[in-house]
């Protein structure tokens, strides 16, 4: 029934759903603050790519009607790097989860956040690895449960937008799916960013996190959220001990600087008369 | 302009064939002994409005060109083996995904870290079965400076024409030496077909040379590119068995039915030989010497050539060689490519490995007493 | 005909550098063919260095030098290093304030080698000021010993290589080591 489609619908490729996210899945939620910001932003829908890795949330590009590489796990920086510098005309959207981005991808997301490439990252942390069946990430709190830690897990978590912070992203915000308007204005935001934008999403995971957890509907799952949510402002005074299993959210920073293609292409035309947006599609030609 | 003549390092070569390829986008990561050609594409790039990016391993190299050759350009980058391997998973992808791409290997001592600056063959194996999976790959084996400005504008081309990542597999010796090398006036180059725009376009079907052109992105043509099992949509459907059968079949037969096409060989004084040397890459400057040399001694041998050692030129080879009681393959390794010539010719002719690691090149005379040898 | 030669020296003497231009000379200036190569590895910075270069009025076929027939030292750890397989009659060319010809008499007379001097360091440091283009003078020596690349051909190739601004310092170079080539025996 067209009447009665969603206002987002037109974004999608309709011949591929149904999804393959679990009801109750916080995927669902940030697919819908994207649209939201994409529209509110100053970005043209029709200008965006998007890259992504290995793991649920990696899975939503293709579900965007849009140009989508879904490439191998952790490396979805690699490849954006590539896309966006060989084409710095398209708005490139990178969609990665947890483990994607901090366990296999640390390093690639560290670089690209100090080179500052206009890109606009969206992590979705939902704490464990859900695409596997629930094994333990990077980002799981300290005595969390998963399928290889049966006995809660012992290490520090990381904070995964402190270190795009320190890495040197200039626009780093973390909200979770329990605050969709702010997560639509961060993306927004990041979109209008020219620069690395890092936008991470805590998001649950019923089916693994909360069954593991015993956290086990979405609803208590989006409850456990707000109750663990506190701001940047308010964890300036709480102790390590206080803080522990904390979700700190807000705009870590939003600071631009020259950006990574530009300062290349910048540099090219000092040693060059060739206009760099000459190369673009430059495959296609036999000369 | 005419033809311009230079005096370069191989590895320099492989940067100017490059670019005169059509080549405007360079990943990399430094190291030994492939390391000039990076320094040349970030000095050569920026002079054409190109890109350079030193990238912070040799997994992201790969990526970043993949994601380059995806946004219309034509993407290269250049390693040795530590790097290589690293390099595997993503080069799978480039298979499976169909992205045009060229990897120059410098080929160096190894396992391991090995010798960095010594030569060696012995990742040819590797080369073609390197990623998961079953796939196929195409390969050249330069000789000389002049083969390696050649085969890198060569590799572009088949890139592009095949949709698939092809290898530039020299080695330490020609990637430092120098020589002069012809750079033609007019390099012929391929360039990659614009798909036309219509509701029917599959970006993943078979209608020319086994493969379809390919759109770049940000042209509206909204394509899903994926490393899963996909369909010609390039859809993920991972649990349908036939889209996974024509699928993978169909990037192997690309390749393979295609092998007369994609090879080239060279070869000299076959028409009486008896015992026959087959070679690739700089080792085929000493077997050459040393065949010339058995000629000059009134002995019936022969010289071939790989220029494309894969995909395997099994249906010329075994024309060439059917005469033919004795091969001898000398390679910079234990075996690898004489496993496959054994494979394919030993059934009529004895094929014998003349192996050498450690660094050095065959001598003629090494090569020679092995001819002697009977 | 196919001549095999080789430089060695200390790392930092301009060896490679002397080995390039030479190749250079007879490939694009005098039309024959070359081959250039060098031993890489730590060995480059300080230890003994090395170039080796073929050069042929045909195509060469195998690049490398295994014996020389003109070899070309500039240091004594170089020599001793580098000259056991050195081909009967060679040409020996070296710089004698930087090799202790004593030590070499025996290899010498064995294989009949026809030996060189040139002072080429004490030339580049005292005659023209720069130390750093004593290669450049062996480079003069080697041409006027051997004969094997064209005067005209290695002037031009070192023009071609030598950073600009440094050519005319580069030509004297070249034209005292012509002058100071000695056949010692």
């Amino acid at each position: 029934m067209a009447d009665h489609e969603h206002r987002f619908m037109k974004y999608l490729r309709k011949e591929r759903l149904p999804h393959i996210f679990c009801p109750g899945c916080g995927d669902g939620i940030v697919l819908n603050t994207l649209f939201n910001a994409i529209e509110m932003s100053s970005v043209d829908f029709d200008n965006i790519s998007m890259v992504s890795g290995i793991g649920c949330s990696s899975r939503i590009p293709g579900y965007v009607k849009c140009d989508s590489l879904h490439t191998t796990h952790g490396r979805a920086l690699a490849f954006a790097t590539g896309l966006k510098t060989a084409n710095p005309k398209q708005d490139v959207i990178v969609v990665t989860g947890d483990g994607d981005a901090t366990s296999i991808g640390g390093n690639h997301l560290i670089h690209a956040a100090r080179r500052n490439i206009d890109l606009t990252v969206i992590c979705i942390n939902n704490d464990i690895y859900g695409m596997t069946g629930g094994q333990i990430s990077p980002t799981s709190p300290k005595g969390s449960y998963a399928t290889t830690a049966p006995y809660g897990s012992t290490d520090k978590p990381f904070n995964i937008s402190e270190v795009a912070k320190a890495a040197g992203a200039t626009y780093v915000a973390k909200y979770t799916t329990a605050q969709p308007i702010q997560v639509s204005n961060a993306i927004k935001e990041g979109l209008e960013n020219k620069g690395f934008s890092f936008i991470e999403v805590v998001a649950q995971c019923p089916t693994y996190y909360g069954r593991k957890n015993k956290i086990r509907s979405p609803v208590e799952m989006l409850n456990w959220l707000k109750d663990n949510t506190i701001t940047i402002e308010q964890a300036k005074d709480m102790s390590d001990e206080e803080l522990e299993g904390k979700i700190i959210t807000g705009v870590y920073i939003n600071k631009p600087r020259k950006e990574f293609v530009e300062a290349i292409e910048e540099l090219s035309a000092q040693h060059s008369d060739v206009d760099p947006d000459t190369n673009i599609n430059r495959a296609y030609r036999s000369e | 302009m005419a033809d311009k003549e230079l005096f370069v390092q191989g590895n320099e070569a492989c940067a100017l064939g490059a670019l005169a390829a059509g080549c405007t986008f360079f990943a990399g990561y430094p190291i030994t002994p492939s390391t000039e050609i990076a320094e040349v594409m970030s000095k050569k790039l920026p002079e054409i409005g190109g890109h350079f990016i030193q990238m912070e391993d040799e997994i992201s190299a790969v990526g970043a060109i993949i994601g380059a050759s995806w946004a219309g350009q034509k993407a290269v980058t250049a390693t040795s083996g530590p790097g290589i391997s690293l390099m595997q998973e993503n080069i799978g992808y480039a298979v499976m995904t169909e992205t045009p791409i060229v990897i120059i290997n410098m080929q160096r001592g190894s396992p391991s870290t090995g010798q960095p600056t010594r030569s060696a063959q012995a990742d040819m194996m590797q080369t073609k079965w390197g990623s998961h999976g079953d796939y196929e790959i195409i390969a050249l084996a330069p000789s000389s400076v002049q083969e390696c400005f050649d085969y890198t504008v060569k590799a572009f081309n088949l890139a592009e024409k095949y949709r698939c990542p092809v290898f530039v597999m020299a080695d330490e010796i020609v990637g430092h030496m120098r020589e002069k090398i012809t750079i033609p006036e007019k390099v012929e180059i391929v360039p990659r077909q614009m798909p036309e725009k219509s509701e029917n376009y599959l970006p993943y079907d078979a209608t020319e040379y086994g493969t379809t052109p390919m759109p770049s992105f940000g042209q509206g043509f909204n394509i899903h590119v994926t490393g899963l099992t996909h369909d010609k949509r390039g859809y993920p459907s991972t649990d349908d068995e036939e889209t996974h059968i024509d699928l993978v079949t169909r990037l192997c037969d690309k390749i393979i039915k295609n092998t007369n096409e994609i090879t080239s060989l060279e070869s000299q004084f076959l028409e009486d030989a008896e015992t026959i040397v087959l070679s690739y890459g700089i080792p085929s400057r000493s077997a050459l010497t040393a065949v010339k040399e058995a000629r000059n001694q009134g002995l019936k041998v022969g010289y071939i050539k790989m220029g494309v050692v894969w995909p395997f030129a099994m249906d010329t080879l075994l024309a060439l060689t059917k005469d033919a009681k004795r091969i001898i393959v000398p390679e910079l390794n234990l075996g690898q490519v004489y496993l496959e010539v054994d494979r394919v010719l030993g059934k009529h002719a004895k094929v014998e490995l003349l192996s050498k690691i450690g660094g050095a090149l065959h001598t003629p005379q090494e090569i020679l007493d092995k001819i002697m040898e009977e | 005909m196919r001549t095999d030669l080789r430089i060695a020296g200390f790392g930092g003497q301009g060896v490679l550098m002397c080995g390039i231009v030479i190749a250079k000379a007879a490939s694009l200036f005098d039309n024959n063919y070359a081959v250039q190569t060098q031993s890489y590895g730590p060995e480059a910075r300080g230890g003994a260095s090395r170039t080796e270069v073929v050069i042929s009025d045909e195509p060469i076929d195998y690049p490398k030098v295994d014996s020389p027939q003109i070899f070309v030292a500039m240091s004594h750890e170089a020599l001793l290093k580098y000259i056991d397989d050195i081909k009967e009659e060679a040409i020996l060319l070296i710089d004698p304030d930087l090799v202790y010809q004593d030590e070499i008499k025996d290899i010498i007379e064995d294989k009949k080698l026809q030996v060189y001097t040139s002072k080429a360091t004490e030339t580049a440091e005292d005659t023209l000021g720069k130390k750093i283009v004593a290669n450049i003078v062996m480079l003069g020596s080697f041409v006027e010993s051997t004969g094997l690349i064209s005067v005209d051909a290695a002037k031009q190739s070192i023009l071609d290589s030598v950073p600009p601004g440094t050519e005319e310092l580069n030509m004297n170079a070249f034209e005292e080591g012509r002058k100071i080539v000695t056949r010692i025996n």
